[in-house]
Order: C-alpha cells, then sequence, then structure tokens
C-alpha cells in the first residue's frame, strides 16, 4: 500500500476513536466543561497535560531546531520541561486547593479586585490566541504535506473535529481524547526513532543510541561534530550563543510553561491536592519520554541527511529528495554547476537550502522505514496539534463565559446559561482561531516566544507571591502585573518587529542595543523579574490585604479540606 | 501544639523541602548543562561529552526523580501533621 493510502486509514481510524471519546464523555455541567468534574485520576490527567502541552511545534519542529543548533537547541528542552518541576512544587497543589475553574478566577478571587481579574482574562486571552492560531495553521499544513489536500481545506477539517469535541464535551471530552492523543502521537514519535537508532547504531533505545557507535565503530556525537567542522559548520556539541542568553531563554521558557493557563488549568481536574503534586510528575514523565528521544532523533536525522546528500551528484539522489523539494522544504540551486550537491555554512557556496520541519517530516523516509511509520508520522503530528489546540480554546472559552460574563457581567446567570454561554464562547474561539490559521498573521512563529514571555511576565508573579507572600495586596499585584506585561510587548515590539526603527528590516541591526545581551526569547526573565520587584515595592506602601484575603492564603497552604473547595 | 503554631511548622518544612529541591534543579540545568558546560565536557560518559550530556538528558530525567521525590516527603509530611485528606 502507498502513503496515501496508509495516511487516509490511519487518520480516519484515529480521527473516529477522537469522535467516539467526544460522544461518550460529554459534558452535562459547567463544572465537568471547565473542570472535567474535578474527578480525573491523576496518571490519566499526567497523559492528557503532556499531550495538552506537546504542540504542533514540539512534535514538528523541535527535532529539527535542535539538529541544526545542536548544543544551543539545549535551551527548548531545558525550558519546556524544567518549567514542570516550578509547576509540581510552587503552583499546582496550592491552586488546586484552592479550587476553583480559571487562573483568573484565582488572581481575581486572591487579589479581591475584578480589576486584577480583568488583566488576568486579557493576559490569558493574548497569551492563548497567540499560541492556538499555529496549531491550526499546523494542522493545515500536516494535511497538506501527508493528505494532498489545500492548506486551508486542512485548516477546516481541523476546525470541524475541534468544534466537534471541545464544544460537546468541554474538559472532560478535551481530558480524554487527549488520552488518545497522546498515545497516538508517542506512538508516532517513537517507532521511526526505534528503527533508525536501530539502523545506526544497533542499539533499540534512541536516548543510548546516540551516544552510541555507528557501524564503522566511531562515536555518532564525536562523527558530527566532525562533519560540521568539515563543513564549515560550528561544533554541534557546543554552543553558538552567549551564556547570558542562553541562561535568560532557558528561564524564560521555564517560568513562561509555569505560567501558561491552559497547563495551570488541568492541575484543577484532579480530586485531590495529593493528586495534583503527582499528576505534574507524570506528566512531566510522559513528557520526558519524547523529550529525551528529540536530541537523538536530531543527531540521527542530521548524520543521515548529510551523508545523503553532501558532495553527491544530484541525479542519483534518492526518490524523497524529488518529493520534498516539490513541497518547497527542500532547495538546491547548482550555483558552479557540477550537478554535484555542495552542502556547507558558506552561504556563496551552499547549494542546498533545508527546512527545519523535513527533520521529523522525512525522517522515516530517509531512513527508508516501511510506508505505514511514514504515514504514522502525519496521524501523530495531527494529534499533537489538535490537542494543544483543544485546551487552549477551552481556556478562551471559560475566560470569556466564566469569568467574564458569569464573574464580572452578569453573576447571576443560571447553570444551564452558562453552560450554553460556554459552548457558544467555544464557538466564536474556534472560528477566530480558524481565521488565524488561514489567513496567518507574518509573525505567527516569532509570537510562540511572546507567548511564553508574556505567561513569565504576568501570571508567575502573581500567583506565586498569591501563594508564597501574604502580604502581597491588590495594588502590588496589578500594577507588577501591568508593568510586567507592558515592558514584555514593548521589548517585543523594538526588538523582534523593530517597530520603532523602522520596521522589520531593522531587527537585525538592534542586536547590539539588547538589554544586558539578552535576546526577545529570554526577555521574560527580565520583564518576571521587573513584576516582582514592582508587586513587592508597591504593596509595601499600600495598606495589606483585608483578614479574610489573609485567610485564604493560609488555608491554600494546607492540603486538607480540598474536596469541599469547588462549591462556590 | 496549638493549630496555628503546628501549621506554621509544617509550613516551614515545606519550604525547606522547596529550598533543598529547587537548589539541584538549578544545579543539574543551570550549572552542570549551561555554567560549567565547557568544563564537564571535558569528562566523557560513553559517546556523550558529561555537559552535554547534561543539558540534552540528564537534567531532564533528574527533573522527573525531583517531582516524585517531592511528592513523597510531602506525602509524609502531610501525614505527620495530619492535614492529608
Amino acid at each position: 500500500m502507498g502513503i496515501l493510502t496508509w495516511t487516509w486509514i490511519l487518520v480516519g481510524i484515529t480521527f473516529a476513536i477522537y469522535i467516539g471519546i467526544a460522544i461518550w464523555a460529554r459534558a452535562n455541567t459547567s463544572k465537568e466543561f471547565y473542570i472535567a468534574g474535578g474527578g480525573v485520576p491523576p496518571i490519566i490527567n499526567g497523559m492528557a497535560t503532556a499531550a495538552d502541552w506537546m504542540s504542533a511545534a514540539s512534535f514538528i519542529s523541535l527535532a529539527g531546531i535542535v539538529s541544526f543548533t545542536g548544543y544551543d537547541g539545549s535551551v527548548y528542552l531545558l525550558g519546556w520541561t524544567g518549567g514542570y518541576v516550578l509547576l509540581a512544587l510552587l503552583l499546582a497543589p496550592y491552586l488546586r486547593k484552592f479550587g476553583k475553574f480559571t487562573v483568573p478566577d484565582f488572581i481575581g478571587d486572591r487579589y479581591y479586585s475584578n480589576v486584577a481579574r480583568f488583566v488576568a482574562v486579557v493576559a490569558a486571552l493574548i497569551i492563548s490566541f497567540t499560541y492556538v492560531a499555529g496549531q491550526m495553521r499546523g494542522v493545515g499544513i500536516v494535511f497538506s504535506r501527508y493528505l494532498e489536500v489545500d492548506i486551508n481545506t486542512g485548516v477546516y477539517i481541523g476546525m470541524g473535529i475541534v468544534l466537534f469535541y471541545a464544544v460537546l464535551g468541554g474538559m472532560k471530552g478535551i481530558t480524554y481524547t487527549q488520552v488518545a492523543q497522546y498515545c497516538v502521537l508517542i506512538f508516532a514519535f517513537m517507532v521511526p526513532a526505534i528503527f533508525i537508532s536501530f539502523q545506526l547504531t544497533g542499539n533499540l533505545i534512541p536516548q543510548l543510541g546516540f551516544g552510541s557507535t555507528g557501524e564503522d565503530g566511531i562515536y555518532l556525537l564525536d562523527k558530527l561534530d566532525g562533519l560540521q567542522k568539515e563543513l564549515g559548520f560550528h561544533e554541534y556539541t557546543s554552543g553558538s550563543k552567549s551564556m547570558v542568553d542562553v541562561l535568560a531563554i532557558t528561564f524564560a521558557l521555564m517560568v513562561g510553561t509555569a505560567g501558561l493557563p491552559h497547563v495551570i488549568v488541568r492541575f484543577f481536574t484532579v480530586p485531590k491536592v495529593k493528586d495534583a503534586r503527582i499528576s505534574a510528575g507524570w506528566a512531566l514523565l510522559f513528557i520526558t519520554i519524547m523529550y529525551t528521544t528529540i536530541p537523538a532523533v536530531a543527531v540521527f536525522a542530521r548524520i543521515n541527511l548529510i551523508e545523503t546528500v553532501s558532495e553527491k551528484k544530484y541525479d542519483e539522489l534518492p526518490e524523497w529528495f524529488g518529493n520534498w523539494e516539490t513541497t518547497g522544504l527542500l532547495k538546491f540551486e547548482d550555483k558552479n554547476k557540477d550537478g554535484i550537491v555542495q552542502y556547507v555554512a558558506d552561504e556563496s557556496v551552499n547549494e542546498l537550502t533545508i527546512d527545519r520541519d523535513i527533520m521529523v517530516l522525512a525522517n522515516p523516509e530517509i531512513a527508508k522505514l516501511p510506508n505505514w511509520v511514514i504515514a504514522l508520522v502525519g496521524a501523530g503530528g495531527l494529534a499533537a496539534a489538535l490537542s494543544t489546540a483543544a485546551g487552549l480554546l477551552l481556556v478562551i472559552a471559560s475566560s470569556i463565559s466564566h469569568d467574564l460574563i458569569k464573574k464580572m457581567i452578569n453573576p447571576n446567570i443560571s447553570e444551564k446559561n452558562e453552560l450554553i454561554a460556554a459552548r457558544l464562547s467555544a464557538v466564536v474561539a474556534v472560528m477566530i482561531a480558524g481565521w488565524f490559521g488561514i489567513n496567518p498573521p507574518g509573525f505567527v512563529a516569532a509570537v510562540v516566544a511572546l507567548a511564553f514571555g508574556l505567561a513569565a511576565a504576568s501570571f508567575f508573579p502573581a500567583i506565586v507571591l498569591g501563594i508564597f507572600y501574604k502580604r502581597m495586596n491588590k495594588e502590588g499585584a496589578i500594577a507588577g502585573m501591568v508593568v510586567g506585561l507592558c515592558l514584555m510587548i514593548f521589548y517585543m515590539l523594538k526588538f523582534k518587529f523593530g517597530t520603532f526603527d523602522g520596521g522589520k528590516e531593522a531587527v537585525a541591526g538592534l542586536k547590539e542595543d539588547w538589554w544586558f545581551g539578552i535576546s526577545p526569547e529570554g526577555f521574560g526573565t527580565v520583564a518576571m523579574a521587573a513584576n516582582f520587584i514592582v508587586s513587592i515595592v508597591i504593596s509595601k506602601f499600600t495598606p495589606p490585604p483585608p483578614q479574610e484575603v489573609q485567610d485564604i492564603v493560609e488555608d491554600i497552604r494546607i492540603p486538607s479540606g480540598a474536596s469541599n473547595a469547588t462549591h462556590h | 501544639m496549638p493549630k496555628k503554631e503546628k501549621m506554621k511548622k509544617y509550613w516551614k518544612e515545606n519550604i525547606r523541602y522547596l529550598v533543598i529541591l529547587l537548589t539541584i534543579w538549578f544545579i543539574v540545568s543551570y550549572g552542570f548543562g549551561i555554567l560549567l558546560v565547557d568544563q564537564l565536557n571535558s569528562i566523557k560518559l560513553g559517546g556523550f561529552k558529561l555537559g552535554f550530556w547534561f543539558a540534552q538528558q540528564g537534567a531532564m530525567y533528574v527533573f522527573v526523580v525531583l517531582i516524585f521525590v517531592y511528592v513523597r516527603l510531602m506525602n509524609k509530611l502531610d501525614k505527620k501533621y495530619d492535614i492529608h485528606e
């Protein structure tokens, strides 16, 4: 059977499973819609969190990024896993004890202020929309590459399926489809990785394989370092970024991870405080299975690619090369007209342009794996994109129906109407996300970093101070969030988009002016620090929070009695 | 022991665990993976340079272990102070 047939079969089966689960796990109350009724077992929640967390970018792009940047790619590996330690130790158990439905819920109640709640809603909406746009685009791209349909058709199909299970099932439906999606995506990622590891090193475990020797008895990493040097690239196992920037980016990604509302909200869905702690552990374990495989895939793919194409006759290259050339992900330009591919670091001589996504998408073909394995990667990419999109859409829907409508505009809304409002908000959110997927703003790739920076600059300090610093009051928290958000947005506009210096073209020239030598990707660290400082200073000069709020803080610090706290 | 006193002690022990665990978190990622990466890279672990291994493998394994250790410690602490659910 051909790749296309296999892909349609696998995508068809997985989509049927998602729809089946959605019908089985319908939400009947607003509590089920927002937090799956609060009865999700911790290991299930861990798996759902892992799928929620690992997006189209993790699945499709991350191995490619690591493959092309080597050691520098570590910032993403460390940043996107280390944040779970912060989440487990500093946030999850306390937020679960607090026991509400959303992150703005916590901010609004802890800081006894609808202004604080509103700032949190705005931050949650900006973060989630920037993030979800990329996911819908990702669905379209996977469809177009694997199923040969138009990208927009792919986005419509993706919208249809997410609409179905997010609107019908709410958090309950999403949780159980995410479990299925985790299984699909991890299987789809691991199978090719194991095949290739065995081919190259004889070791079935990719994590060990990329530290072993190849057929020629040379360690793979030593060989790759040698190849890279020969072609003029920097050594694979050492970096080219400045140390201060590596530190700042890693920290911003960790703290941003811990502050992302669609991740935090998952910890409201478990029954007990104890479960919130351990489900963060399960989530990280499930994520780490993929994240420790990514650097192995990166090394295998890089070696395979260089050995297959470098200094080879263009006419004799394998079939996949031509296939991917037609998608535009590979470009060959025979500059010196010798009919041989020169792939080197020097731009004036280099003849091959490679899109980083190809490292995962074409990897099974490059390694000559069977057709069903190649098709599996398509189904896996869709699972990754859909699961993350659904989680984000739910945050958007609940921010509108719960935080804005129920808590601020119409507190007397009935349970039934709130559920209707939640479903309608989800429909609108899917439409807007789909619109972004079809008309992607040029900055989609750039704003993913912005989403983390914003989460780091706004939510993380407000939540941590809310738990660990009883004296923190609304004046401090609001000022801190506003300063953090504005500073982050200003820095991104200035150094990522060149808004104040004549547009995109000016960005490269502004590198010299970076504050403390920190890139926009790492600036979340600075904005977060600014938030902490402003919050604490302002709170010193303003009245302490009322006694009942201080009592709440005392109460969330101890686990007992959590199961009653959800009724409000 | 009065309840308030007890809770204060519980919270203090909790914070002590956090400080210890987060110090380890910092050392394996920022320490071994970034700040000391060049020094550690002179040591080899099979085919891996040690600093590179921490940055792309080791630190992540330690993160997972840290959370499960935290869970164990806290479950015990909750029992000790009789505030488990």
